[in-house]
């Protein structure tokens, strides 16, 4: 992979064969067989491979790499179904001259679908090279083996796929009709196979966008007004222009720009041209320490996420709480980054970036720079870790708009560290309310809960109702974003895992979607779930309590499902958990569970926390997790982001939240907001209870939640704390402690 | 712009650029070096660390003319593919990466510590490492690493 993508860089990538995923969408039938995966809407076989007669396999794969072995994962599935070792395999990943459309690489979905659709189609074109070798080799196709592409019949004959490779040879549509392999026969799948992308990236090999180098290459650096709200009173260009290096000012309404020569005269260029600019700066946003209860009363659409009514014991004891959770950051480590080249003639538009989706940023960049999709090229090249929707799209657009002034000059264009804090898209503040009561015999008979959020999916893709990339909204000609709606269950979106796993036989989620950008906010890791399993398992240990039961024993009294109550008792289990057990002031333990999404992978954890009762500094001392992800790809990447998930988490619950004035966001950088550091993240132990006749399930947002509420539980069991509001800084858990 | 000739990965390498520029960019733009990258330009995060003279060093807050003469090691001064230095062997084995835009720091830290602590205690390798920042919670793998390259040389 490493190969082709610095190819990539230097010559704009050629592959050798035919596709026209357009094509193979028109010649589709009106009412089509659904097929699995991404191939219901990329249903031409050579749109996912390629066999070549030099021993070469290309996989395409409309998803991509963000750092989370992905694409290695959908390697091993390939190789798998074709019977070939992964090192034939080319990896060819999200570009809109290339590859499927596949949407955005998010939601935990690229082994669902991605690798769902790999899998059929693989095992297709493994059935079509053997019927030619059936031919060939005059013995049944059923008598033939393969090893590694070579087709062998019992009398010792032998043809291998590349002798058997021809043109066209896939150019047909997919049929599904092929069984993949059964699990147990699995030889690929299911190994520890080594990432693809980690030798490159320890060893400083070209491999992010941000290390494109293209002939004759200029520099960008954007200007941003102070605030979202801040007009641009007046701005002195030519004292900019007249600056070393600098090649040319882009004004365009309140978006301004530079570009130079060398990288260090862009950014002083950007500091020149930030002081030439004067802004009027209202006061328009609230008072941070009145958020939560501002944002009640902002307008919203109520969606019903689950209503449900049965008989049942009558209630004897009701309690109900409020939980708060403030903006996060994605505060990805390399600021985002892009490379846009228009063609001399100002045609054409290539751009290069570490997008989620390279055809959702494509429809909207075309529709601002008033391109045809046909002379606009996306081409993912991998950047720093995004978990959801940060920087990356944005700065596609701001290098395209400063590109536009240079036509045929490449202009490669970071962010600076304060543009990436101030200007990304927040995980939303969230409220959550939630009244549940309990029968005489401790059970849960009534579940009352509602969320009001922000939307958590901001992302471009409907540039038909709006444009979600944030430059556009600033030129002259401004274009607005597209009025937030509801993802409906059972994913949802600032609803996400608000509908309890847990059997309630009487219960009504709301959610309350605030449409107002009151900060920016779009998709980061688990989107609403994080919050929700906050609240939700924060209460189910606040009735626990009420009903004198322990907190593992009560979730497995209210929870059918088996896989989830496996998942519970082997956290329990690998924790030690015990029963009955006391805090003493400073050490606690907690539990937290979910299934992320309602329908995706299963995570309980079990955390142990030491308190400073006099600074109110919490650390993670163990944390333990138990993970279900259905059929397990690739177990070392698994466990990388269950693991990673935990640490994350950590760092949100106990550190995380945007700062901000009625003026401005001051969260600009590392200082303001601080992150976990490696002497703050505890050992994490992991068990996995793999599932090989499952669907294998995204666990990229999966431990999130769990790990968040077990932080909470923890704090309760320690210290009698019950904090309701997110983060747990030692200054509120100080201040907490000294009001309890 | 002034001629400034610099010393990297043990071969003498002349440039042209301001005496205040960013060692950072330097490395990156006119020496074509991907290993140190471009995180905060605050010296907050440690993505940019190079080693001068042996020292950890921040190369985004760094003027290059600074370090004229001064003997500059960049991650691909450590090893390259084929010949991996045991850190990046460890880190390879440990798969101890997910984005792994910090690794080139915490990489560069270890060799620091390696070269002036042969045998560290875990907490002295989380102490060694704290000042530099990963996003995607590899830590645990990072710490597993070093101890690995401590322990296979």
């Amino acid at each position: 992979m490493n190969a082709i993508t610095r190819r990539g860089f230097a010559s704009g990538l050629l592959l050798s064969f035919a596709f026209a995923p357009a094509l193979a969408q028109q010649t589709t039938p009106v009412a089509p067989r659904r097929l699995p995966g991404s191939l219901n809407t990329n249903r031409r076989l050579d749109a996912w491979l390629h066999i070549g007669a030099d021993g070469r396999v290309t996989v395409c794969t409309g998803k991509v790499e963000i750092g989370q072995g992905a694409v290695t994962a959908l390697m091993q599935i390939a190789a798998e179904e074709l019977d070939i070792l992964p090192g034939r395999i080319t990896m060819v990943s999200g570009d809109t001259a290339l590859t499927p459309d596949e949407g955005v690489t998010s939601g935990s979905q690229s082994m669902e679908m991605g690798g769902t659709a790999l899998r059929f189609a693989a095992a297709e074109a493994r059935a079509i090279l053997l019927e030619k070798a059936a031919a060939r080799l005059g013995a049944p196709a059923a008598h033939l083996r393969v090893q590694d592409g070579m087709v062998s019949a019992p009398n010792g004959n032998g043809v291998s796929y590349w002798a058997l490779a021809e043109a066209g040879l896939l150019r047909r549509e997919a049929t599904a009709s092929v069984r993949p392999k059964p699990p147990a026969e699995h030889t690929i799948v299911g190994q520890p196979l080594p990432r693809l992308d980690i030798p490159a990236k320890v060893t400083g090999q070209a491999i992010y966008v941000q290390d494109m180098r293209l002939p004759g290459m200029l520099f960008g650096r954007v200007v941003r007004p102070p605030s979202y709200a801040a007009q641009l009173l007046g701005v002195d260009l030519d004292s900019v222009r007249k600056l070393p290096g600098v090649v040319a000012v882009v004004r365009d309404g309140r978006f301004l720009g530079v570009v130079a020569q060398r990288e260090e005269q862009a950014v002083k260029a950007r500091l020149a041209l930030a002081a030439a600019a004067r802004w009027s700066l209202p006061s328009a946003l609230p008072v941070q320490a009145d958020l939560h209860a501002h944002l009640k009363t902002l307008k919203h659409d109520t969606t019903t996420s689950s209503e449900k009514q049965a008989e049942a014991a009558p209630v004897a004891q009701r309690l109900q709480a409020s939980f708060t959770k403030h903006y996060l950051a994605h505060a990805s480590i390399g600021p985002s980054c892009a490379v846009a080249q228009y063609a001399a003639d100002s045609a054409s538009l290539h751009v290069w970036s570490h997008t989620q989706g390279v055809f959702p940023l494509r429809g909207d960049m075309a529709k601002v720079l008033g391109l045809p999709l046909d002379k606009l090229r996306v081409t993912h090249v991998q950047g720093s870790g995004c978990y959801g929707h940060n920087g990356a799209d944005d700065v596609a657009l701001d290098a395209a708009l400063l590109a536009r002034a240079v036509p045929g000059k490449p202009v490669k264009l970071q962010w600076m560290r304060d543009d990436e804090f101030t200007w990304e898209p927040y995980n939303p503040a969230m409220v959550m309310e939630v009244s549940a009561g309990l029968s005489a015999e401790g059970r849960i008979v009534d579940w009352q809960y509602d969320v009001f959020s922000q939307g958590h999916n901001n992302r471009p893709g409907n540039p038909a109702r709006g444009i979600n990339l944030m430059p556009a909204w600033h030129l002259e000609q401004p274009h607005t974003p597209p009025y937030p709606r509801a993802t409906p269950q059972p994913a949802g979106a600032g609803d996400r895992n608000a509908v309890p796993l847990y059997d309630f036989p009487n219960q009504k989620v709301l959610h309350h979607l605030i449409p107002e950008m009151v900060l920016r906010t779009s998709a980061l890791r688990t989107l609403g779930a994080y919050g929700n399993v906050f609240a939700i398992e924060s209460f189910m240990d606040e009735l626990a309590e009420a009903a004198g039961q322990d907190p593992v024993a009560f979730r497995l009294e209210h929870l059918r499902d088996p896989r989830g109550r496996a998942v519970v008792e082997a956290a329990a289990r690998l924790a030690n958990w015990q029963p009955g057990t006391r805090g003493d002031g400073s050490h606690g333990r907690g539990f937290g569970f979910a299934k992320y999404k309602g329908l995706s992978c299963y995570v309980a954890c079990v955390v142990d926390i030491e308190v400073d009762r006099a600074t109110g500094g919490i650390r993670v001392a163990r944390a333990f997790a138990a993970a279900d992800a259905g059929q397990v790809i690739n177990p070392d990447g698994l466990r990388n982001q269950i693991d990673g998930g935990i640490v994350q988490a950590i760092s949100w619950t106990l550190k995380e939240a945007v700062r901000f004035t009625p003026e401005r966001v001051t969260s600009q950088d590392w200082d303001s907001y601080p992150i976990l550091t490696f002497p703050e993240v505890p050992q994490v132990q992991t068990v996995l209870l793999n599932q090989p006749d499952q669907p294998p399930l995204g666990s990229g947002e999966a431990s999130q939640g769990p790990a968040g509420a077990a932080i909470a539980n923890a704090l309760k069991h320690a210290t009698g704390l019950r904090l309701r509001a997110l983060p747990y800084t030692p200054d509120r858990v100080k201040a907490a402690l000294e009001r309890s | 712009m002034a001629a400034i000739t610099l010393t990297v990965n043990g071969s003498s390498r002349q440039v042209e650029a301001e005496a205040d520029t960013p060692l950072l960019y330097v490395l990156r733009n006119d020496l074509e070096l991907n290993g140190p990258r471009f995180g905060c330009g605050l010296g907050q995060c440690g993505s940019c660390t190079v080693l001068v003279e042996g020292q950890p060093t921040r190369s985004c807050i760094t003027e290059v003319g600074a370090v004229a003469g001064r003997s500059i090691t960049t991650l691909e001064g450590l090893g390259t593919p084929d010949r991996l230095h045991a850190l990046q062997r460890a880190f390879i084995a440990e798969q101890a990466a997910q984005c792994g835009y910090c690794a080139n720091g915490m990489i560069m830290a270890a060799k620091a510590l390696l070269d002036s602590h042969p045998e560290p205690s875990e907490p002295e390798i989380r102490d060694a490492l704290a000042s530099y920042l990963c996003r995607c919670g590899t830590h645990n793998r990072i710490v597993a690493a070093v101890q690995r390259a401590v322990r296979e040389g």
